[in-house]
C-alpha cells in the first residue's frame, strides 16, 4: 500500500470517528455560533469607544470562532489517537507495515478536514448574518487557507501531546491552557484599546493575537500584508515545531523491543 | 418481573429499600446518605487536580478576560456602575462559576453512571433523594473554594465595593441558591442520560441562560434581540439584584430571589424524575 493511501485510510478514519461522536461535532459548530452571537450583541457599545477600527463588533468577533473551532477540533484529534494509544490501537498498526508518519499525517489530514469545514460554515454563518469580507473573494480562499493551517497546527500539538502522555486526560489537560491563551488575546478589544498593562502586555507577546488578527483583518481591514504575514507565519511555525517533537513522541512511542 | 412492577409503581424512596442493619429511611438516612456522598465527591475533587483544575481556573479565565482585557467598555456613554468594571463583571464571573460549579458535578454524577459506582449507591442508599442532596452539597463545598479565590483575586485586581456586610451576604446567598439550581439541572441530566456524553447537554443551556443576559454592559445599553431575550431572562432579575447589591444600592432583590427559589424549586422536580429516571434503567 502507497503512503498515500495510508494516510487516506486513517484521515478516512479520523474524520468517521469524529462525525460518529454527536458531541464532537455539534460543539465545535454550534458553541462557537453562541458565543459570537451573545458576544457580538452583548458588546455591540463598543464599538462606540474612540478607535474602534468597525462599528460592527460582529464582524470584528468573527475571528474568534475560526480559533475557537480549530481548538476544539485539535482536543477531539488528540483525544482520539490519546484512545488510541490507551486502547492499544496503536500498537497493533505498528505489527503492521504501515508508516509511521501515515499515521500522524492521516490524523492532519482528518484536521484538515473538519476545520475547513468548520471554517466554511463559520464563514457562511457570518455571511449570512450581514458581516461583509473587506477582502472580498479572493479573501475568504485566503481566511479558509489560514483557518485550516491553524486547525493543522493546533492539531499537530495536540497530536504531540497525545503521543507524548498517550493518555486522554492529559490532552484534556491542554484545553485550559489553550484556552487562557485564546482570553489573554485580542480576541475581545483590539491590543491599542486594552486599557490595562499587563493585560494587553499579555496580549502582545502571545501568538493567538495575531492568529485572530490575520483572520480578521480580511474581514475588516482588507489585505494588510503585516497581519497576513503574522498569521501565516506563526501558525507555520507552531505546525513545523509540534509536528517535529510529534514525530520524535511517536518515534519513541513505535521503538520495537 | 410482577415484583419489580409492584416496587416502580411505589414512590422513590420506598423502593427497593437495602437490608442494611441500623439503615433506616427517615430523616437521618437522608442526611446520611447526602453526608458520605459529599463526602466522598469533595475528597475525589480535591485530591485530584485535573478534576479541581477546571472549576477553579474557567472562573478566574472569564474574570480576567472580562474584567481585565474589556476594562475600557466603562469610559462607552452610558455606562454608568458606580464601582467600575471589574465589580461589573465579578458579579457575572461569581454567578456563573455557582452555576458551572453544579455542571461540573453533573460530569461526576455522568462519571459515576459510566463506571457503574451511581448502580451500586442506588442499591446501597437507604433514601435515594439523599443522593441528590448529596450532589448538590459537594457542589456547594467547591464553589465555595471557588468563590473565595476569585473574591481574593478580585479584591486583589482592586474591585470597589459599594456595599456593606448584609449586601454582601445577599449576594453570595443567591449565587449559592444558584448553585443549587446549576446541580439540579446537571444532576437531572447525568441520571437521564447516564453518560459523560451528555457534557454539552448539561453545559450549553446553562451557558446560554448566563449570556444571553446583559452580561458586558447594562441591560439598558443592549438593543436588538439581545435587549429583547434578556429583558424576560430570569438570569437577568439575578445580574442586575447582584450588581446592584455590591453597589450598595440594592434593587429588585426580591424579584431575583423569587426568581432563583423558582429555578431551584423547579429543577429540584426534574433531578427527581432523573432519579426515577435513573432506577427504572436498574
Amino acid at each position: 500500500m502507497t503512503l498515500a493511501a495510508q494516510v487516506g485510510h486513517i484521515a478516512r478514519r479520523s474524520v468517521r470517528r469524529t462525525i460518529r461522536q454527536p458531541a464532537n461535532v455539534i460543539f465545535p459548530f454550534v458553541f462557537p455560533m453562541a458565543l459570537l452571537a451573545v458576544t457580538s450583541a452583548g458588546l455591540n457599545p463598543a464599538t462606540k469607544i474612540p478607535g474602534f477600527p468597525t462599528d460592527s463588533f460582529l464582524a470584528f468577533f468573527l475571528a474568534f470562532p475560526f480559533i475557537q473551532g480549530a481548538l476544539f477540533a485539535t482536543m477531539n484529534a488528540g483525544t482520539d489517537l490519546a484512545r488510541d494509544i490507551q486502547s492499544g490501537f496503536l500498537n497493533r498498526l505498528a505489527l503492521t507495515p504501515m508508516r509511521g508518519g501515515a499515521l500522524i499525517a492521516g490524523q492532519l489530514a482528518g484536521i484538515a478536514t473538519m476545520g475547513f469545514v468548520q471554517a466554511v460554515f463559520y464563514l457562511a454563518v457570518g455571511l449570512a448574518v450581514g458581516v461583509h469580507l473587506a477582502s472580498g473573494v479572493a479573501g475568504a480562499v485566503v481566511l479558509l487557507a489560514l483557518a485550516t493551517l491553524i486547525a493543522i497546527s493546533f492539531g499537530s500539538l495536540g497530536a504531540f501531546f497525545a503521543l507524548r502522555t498517550g493518555s486522554g486526560e492529559a490532552v484534556q489537560g491542554l484545553f485550559p491552557l489553550l484556552f487562557v491563551s485564546l482570553f489573554l488575546s485580542s480576541m475581545n478589544l483590539p491590543r491599542n484599546l486594552i486599557e490595562i498593562d499587563w493585560f494587553r502586555y499579555a496580549a502582545t507577546v502571545n501568538p493567538v493575537s495575531y492568529l485572530i488578527e490575520g483572520i480578521r483583518s480580511l474581514i475588516i481591514t482588507g489585505w494588510d500584508g503585516q497581519a497576513l504575514a503574522l498569521a501565516f507565519g506563526i501558525a507555520a511555525l507552531l505546525g513545523i515545531g509540534s509536528l517535529a517533537a510529534g514525530a520524535w513522541a511517536l518515534r519513541m512511542r513505535l521503538t520495537r523491543t | 418481573m410482577t415484583s419489580k412492577r409492584s416496587d416502580r409503581s411505589l414512590p422513590t424512596d420506598e423502593r427497593a429499600k437495602p437490608a442494611r442493619p441500623g439503615g433506616g429511611t427517615g430523616t437521618g438516612a437522608f442526611w446520611s446518605v447526602a453526608f458520605a456522598l459529599a463526602w466522598r465527591i469533595l475528597h475525589n475533587v480535591f485530591t485530584t487536580p485535573s478534576l479541581l483544575f477546571p472549576s477553579l481556573v474557567f472562573p478566574l479565565f472569564f474574570f480576567t478576560a472580562f474584567a481585565g482585557g474589556l476594562s475600557r467598555v466603562d469610559n462607552i456613554p452610558g455606562f454608568d456602575f458606580p464601582n467600575g468594571y471589574t465589580a461589573f463583571q465579578f458579579v457575572f464571573v461569581l454567578l456563573q462559576s455557582a452555576a458551572f460549579g453544579g455542571v461540573f458535578t453533573g460530569f461526576g454524577v455522568a462519571r459515576d453512571f459510566e463506571y457503574g459506582f451511581a448502580r451500586r449507591l442506588l442499591l446501597a442508599a437507604p433514601r435515594r433523594t439523599g443522593l441528590i442532596a448529596g450532589y448538590a452539597l459537594a457542589a456547594l463545598g467547591r464553589w465555595l473554594v471557588t468563590a473565595t479565590l476569585l473574591t481574593a483575586v478580585a479584591l486583589v485586581a482592586g474591585m470597589q465595593i459599594g456595599g456593606n456586610g448584609v449586601d454582601l451576604f445577599a449576594l453570595y446567598a443567591l449565587a449559592l441558591i444558584v448553585s443549587i439550581a446549576g446541580t439540579l439541572w446537571a444532576t437531572g441530566v447525568a441520571m437521564r442520560f447516564r453518560t459523560i456524553q451528555a457534557g454539552p447537554v448539561m453545559q450549553l443551556p446553562v451557558f446560554l441562560a448566563l449570556f444571553f443576559a446583559p452580561v458586558y454592559v447594562p441591560l439598558n445599553m443592549l438593543s436588538g434581540w439581545l435587549h429583547a431575550v434578556a429583558s424576560v431572562n430570569p438570569a437577568t432579575a439575578l445580574l442586575e439584584a447582584g450588581r446592584s447589591l455590591i453597589s450598595g444600592s440594592p434593587e429588585h432583590v426580591a424579584l431575583a430571589y423569587l426568581a432563583a427559589f423558582a429555578l431551584a424549586g423547579t429543577l429540584a422536580v426534574w433531578a427527581l424524575r432523573g432519579l426515577r429516571s435513573a432506577e427504572r434503567a436498574g
